[in-house]
């Protein structure tokens, strides 16, 4: 028998080593089974197996293309593992190095989505109690879009139309591609902290997924959630859903629609104030109608101690309120200084001094008690009368009754 | 009352107080007309602010600083 040369194991390593690389299938393969074992080191790098039925076949994703997963690879997930089959010689194991993962079914996307939401979810990111008020009125409005495209253009207009007085600045980021994601978060932070705006508006027009998809992104909703500012989503159409929607204080179906709940429309307002002009003039009035019934009751009773002085006092009074109104007015409330000037006219018609003036007088007794009805006055009784211009010592020669429904 | 400028956000909630208590109706007719007066003013004031309003869009980015600089918003600026 010839001697035959012995290899050694690392010989026998390299050699399979070599007949696996340059095996075409292997080098270039696509695995699909369920993942188990599931490891992730501190070097970056995920260790992992896949398996059916019947057999298994370790795996290893090296930091750099782990890096690129967009959903996070769990235990029992279908997945399809595409990279290449080798030997690592120092153990004389194959195993496949991965270099892409993608879901089985969903697409990776899909699943990152559903594993973002569901761990802001149980993080709270979403929870109502963290939901900021919106300012009511807006004074500065940012827009953290692209300053392209149709969304900032409908936003501008619908602003504009409805509440021209907010002011818009426009933090100009990209809203898809690798840097969108950080952009948007990082323009977020900085109006923040500059305190640019008292109401942020982020979002972009109508795409795929995968363009709608930095807003999707962890740093995005981190940056949505810490925004002392309150932040309204507007990404995409009505059916898009993304997970700065679900952290955001205020979700708008469209970036259309997010400038509708941003500001109110300025016609409303307008018609508000023509309400609140009616309300405020019948509010005034209620008042005034006391005070003339106020006049009238006095005008019976201790007006006439001293008439003049007191009468002259209220006209002072109304004096001075005129003057203040008119300062007050402007063009726009016309109407009401017209309508105060008439009440204001109408009480003093009906001032002591001018009623006496048209032909009444006022009757006291022997007290000199304000007689404001007979009920107590006898024939005999001297009475002294007030009449515009001087007064009239009286007496009784006969006291008659009216019904009340003739009194007036 | 304060007799201080209000933005239109505080006037509007004054003139919203401003029309309460004017609607309650129990206040005596100095403070009454002192508060319509004041209400008066108030809706002035709101009207013509935005009567006059006119829409303000800028670009807002960071300076060399990182502090804000604002420039025209042009509807082609990328």
């Amino acid at each position: 028998m010839r001697e035959r040369q012995a290899l050694t194991p690392s010989q026998v390593g390299q050699y399979i080593k070599g007949a696996m690389d340059r095996d075409r299938v292997l080098s270039d393969i696509l695995v699909r089974g369920e993942i188990s074992n599931y490891k992730m080191y501190p070097s970056g790098h995920h260790y992992f197996s896949l398996k059916d039925s019947e057999g298994t076949i370790r795996c290893v994703m090296f930091r750099g293309d782990a890096s690129k997963l967009r959903f996070r690879p769990e235990n029992g997930m279908c997945v399809v593992a595409a990279g290449r089959v080798t030997v690592f010689p120092r153990d004389g194991q194959y195993q496949l190095y991965c270099t892409r993962l993608i879901p089985e079914g969903a697409g990776d996307l899909h699943v990152a989505f559903e594993q973002m939401k569901a761990q802001l979810l149980s993080e709270g990111l979403f929870d109502s109690d963290y939901k900021k008020p919106l300012p009511r009125y807006p004074r500065r409005i940012a827009l953290v879009t692209s300053p392209a495209g149709a969304a900032v253009r409908d936003m501008v207009r619908v602003l504009g139309a409805r509440f021209p007085l907010s002011e818009v600045y426009i933090l100009p980021v990209h809203v898809q591609g690798a840097t969108a994601a950080q952009e948007i978060a990082d323009a977020i932070v900085w109006a923040n902290h500059h305190s640019v705006a008292d109401l942020i508006i982020t979002g972009r027009g109508g795409g795929s997924m995968e363009d709608l998809w930095a807003f999707n992104e962890e740093v995005v909703a981190r940056a949505v959630f810490g925004s002392t500012i309150p932040v309204i989503s507007a990404v995409g159409h009505e059916p898009d859903v993304t997970i700065t929607d679900f952290v955001a204080d205020l979700r708008a179906a469209t970036p259309s629609n997010a400038a509708e709940l941003a500001v109110p429309d300025q016609n409303e307002l307008f018609a508000w104030l023509d309400s609140v002009r009616q309300r405020m003039e019948r509010g005034v009035s209620l008042p005034l109608q006391k005070a003339r019934r106020d006049l009238n009751r006095l005008g019976a009773s201790r007006v006439m101690e001293n008439p003049m002085r007191y009468i002259e006092d209220k006209r002072m009074l109304l004096d001075y309120q005129s003057r203040r109104l008119e300062q007050g007015f402007t063009q726009t409330v016309g109407e009401e200084r017209e309508r105060f000037a008439r009440l204001a006219a109408s009480l003093d018609a009906l001032s002591p001094l001018k009623v006496l003036g048209r032909g009444y007088s006022i009757a006291r007794g022997a007290k000199g008690e304000v007689l404001a009805s007979v009920a107590g006055v006898t024939e005999g009784d001297l009475l002294h009368l007030r009449l515009s211009d001087g007064s009239l010592n009286c007496r009784v020669e006969g006291v008659a009754p009216i019904l009340a429904t003739e009194r007036k | 009352m304060a007799k201080k400028k209000l933005d239109f956000d505080g006037s509007m909630s004054r003139l919203e107080e401003i029309v309460a208590l004017l609607e309650r109706g129990d206040a005596p007719l100095e403070q009454s007309l002192k508060l319509f007066e004041e209400g008066a003013g108030l809706l002035g004031a709101c009207s013509t602010l935005l009567d006059a309003a006119e829409q303000k869009v800028m670009i807002l980015r960071a300076g060399v600083d990182g502090s804000p600089i604002a420039s025209n918003f042009e509807e082609d600026d990328v």
